[in-house]
């Protein structure tokens, strides 16, 4: 296993409200070349593990292991070599790319910081290569994020996280602010990467049909507690918790028939 | 000026559906600040809406699908609204700023994405739901009462004891339920809800979908619901209108547009949704981006990413022809005399 997460509880102050406990006692794991989803409603704790994962925050209890490390305790040497390993792109396109930075800058950062390519000239060449792979056109190098569309910029994002060719990429709803013309070709690129570079994903997402379409392995947090785990058949072809079934259940399908006969379906309860 | 706008016929509503509003040749020239000059993001749009109807006005950012709406009701003031609107036989364009008050949470109401910044935090939910009433002169019990009863009829838990609770007292589906309570306690004939379960975790999107499905079924409220997401509405719209910068592209029953969508843009939204009950491979993709309106593509807007268009998409902006179920706006629809 690349990636062990055990029995990780985080609370968050609250003043003058009690503390609140976010996490209860969370453990999963993901292995090499595995994309793995994390869904949850808000609240559910899905972007906390993000954040403990990333070592931004601190859990007061249980452990996450990475190829043998402690995260949580790692420093020094370690905490670099975790920190280029385990890349993150996130939510928001707009807000997590520096706005004056140029594409090269942004997606040769990671090569600067771990002195992975020396020179300018070899720096230059991999974000060349490193942008063809995700689609982009390496002559807009010394363009600025403002002048990419949401999904350009989300491969921007892809880009700059995988120019430092980290082991598993964590991606907090990488596509849930792009257009749905657009969501498909993340999807598809995020797909492409775990399977030419033996990527691990950690995909967290509420959209079940992505996850469903992305991911082998399945996690389902409610209220900061996994309440199920399974692979793909399991989860969405038995569910065995009822928040589960609840979850998929109010998935909207694209397909009047099917949409009208859960309308008829929840008039009858009520 | 005239531009060379081919629509055949007035646009009418679905069938069995008397019309309730009708905007023809609506165009929005929103100014671009520091500039004399404007940028068009509604071209020329027709369509219409019957009393009860349930309409599903889709597109992607860009498309103009909130301008569109939010020019029903004249809420930009900086835009410049050109062509008619119509409400009830009354053209809205040619009313008065005080006459049109009347007609916004009179006959047209109007939800929006995000409810805890439509709502003041400082005011308790029961006098943010009476407001409304209050504007046209209701009495102070009377506008607490009628308020009361909106919050039973959408089903708020204990509503009594919570008209004096505040908006952070309540979670995000039932802070929905109050702006829709707000929307609804003025009566009105139309309900435009701009993408009002976007923000909403998906059960909580089930119920607010349940909620205005029985509500616009019970009162006879018309709906024009605006959403990116082609899903949400297929259980709900009786009629789906598509928009692809600026232009309305496809016009059909719901059940048309999802079995035979005519326009490619329309199938291709179709088919890039992934399905919860289905396994792919790979997700069908759409390439390219939506133009920004500033940059809208000639002849039809969408030929740049259409893996169809052939000469005259490049050329001309396609007519907006009827088609079995409905009508569209494409160049193979036209030359197979469709």
């Amino acid at each position: 296993m690349l990636l062990s997460v055990d029995g990780l509880c985080k609370t968050y102050a609250s003043f003058p409200n009690p503390p609140v406990q976010v996490l209860h006692d969370v453990s999963f794991g993901l292995d090499a070349g595995q994309a793995l989803g994390l869904v949850g409603e808000s609240g559910s704790g899905k972007s906390t593990i993000a954040k403990c994962l990333m070592a931004l925050t601190r859990p007061e209890q249980g452990s996450i292991t990475y190829d043998g490390t402690d995260v949580v305790r790692a420093r020094g040497a370690d905490l670099l070599r975790f920190r280029r390993d385990v890349q993150m792109v996130f939510q928001d396109p707009y807000g997590s790319l520096n706005p004056r930075m140029t594409v090269e800058e942004l997606v040769g950062e990671g090569l600067l910081v771990h002195r992975l390519e020396p020179t300018p000239a070899a720096r230059r060449d991999r974000v060349a290569e490193i942008l063809r792979t995700v689609g982009l056109n390496p002559d807009d190098r010394g363009r600025y994020p403002r002048s990419f569309s949401g999904g350009q910029r989300q491969r921007i994002a892809i880009a700059r996280a995988l120019a430092v060719q980290p082991r598993i990429l964590v991606c907090d709803e990488p596509v849930a602010a792009l257009d749905v013309s657009v969501q498909a070709q993340v999807i598809n690129l995020l797909q492409d990467m775990q399977r030419q570079f033996g990527l691990a994903i950690l995909f967290i997402a509420h959209d079940l049909a992505v996850v469903r379409h992305l991911c082998e392995r399945i996690v389902v947090l409610h209220k900061g507690r996994v309440v199920e785990q399974g692979t793909r058949a399991e989860i969405f072809g038995s569910p065995r918790e009822a928040y589960t079934r609840a979850l998929l259940d109010a998935v909207p399908v694209p397909d009047p028939a099917v949409g009208r006969a859960r309308r008829r379906q929840l008039q009858h309860q009520s | 000026m005239h531009m060379d706008r081919t629509f055949q016929g007035s646009p009418t509503p679905g069938p069995n559906a008397t019309t309730l509003a009708r905007a023809v040749g609506l165009t929005v020239d929103m100014p671009v600040q520091l500039g004399a000059s404007s940028v068009r993001i509604v071209d020329g749009v027709d369509f219409a809406i019957g009393v009860g109807e349930r309409v599903a006005l889709v597109g992607e950012s860009g498309s103009g699908k909130s301008v569109t709406a939010r020019a029903l009701m004249r809420l930009d003031r900086a835009a410049r609204v050109s062509g008619r609107v119509e409400f009830a036989g009354r053209d809205l364009l040619a009313l008065s700023e005080r006459e049109m008050t009347q007609v916004r949470g009179g006959d047209i109401a109007m939800v929006f994405q995000d409810p805890m910044s439509f709502l003041d935090p400082l005011m308790t939910i029961g006098d943010q739901v009476a407001e409304t009433l209050r504007i046209r002169g209701v009495g102070k019990a009377d506008a607490r009462r009628r308020a009361l009863a909106v919050l039973d009829e959408l089903r708020v838990d204990r509503a009594a004891e919570r008209l004096d609770a505040y908006p952070h007292e309540f979670s995000g589906g039932m802070r929905q339920r109050v702006v829709l309570a707000m929307a609804l306690v003025g009566e009105p004939r139309l309900l435009i809800a701009d993408e009002p379960t976007t923000a909403l975790d998906v059960r909580v999107q089930d119920q607010v979908l349940d909620l205005l499905d029985d509500v616009s079924a019970r009162r006879g409220l018309a709906v024009l619901f605006i959403t990116h997401d082609l899903g949400v509405v297929a259980g709900f719209a009786e009629r789906v209108m598509v928009m692809y910068s600026g232009r309305i592209v496809e016009d059909g029953s719901v059940d048309s547009v999802f079995a035979r969508p005519r326009h490619p843009y329309t199938r291709g939204l179709i088919k890039a949704v992934p399905r919860i009950d289905q396994d792919l491979d790979r997700l069908y993709a759409i390439p390219g981006a939506p133009p920004p309106p500033f940059a809208r593509p000639t002849g039809c807007a969408f030929h740049p990413r259409c893996d169809a268009a052939f000469a005259p998409c490049l050329r001309d902006v396609p007519a907006v022809l009827p088609v079995e179920g409905g009508r569209a706006a494409c160049h193979l629809h036209a030359s197979q005399g469709a």
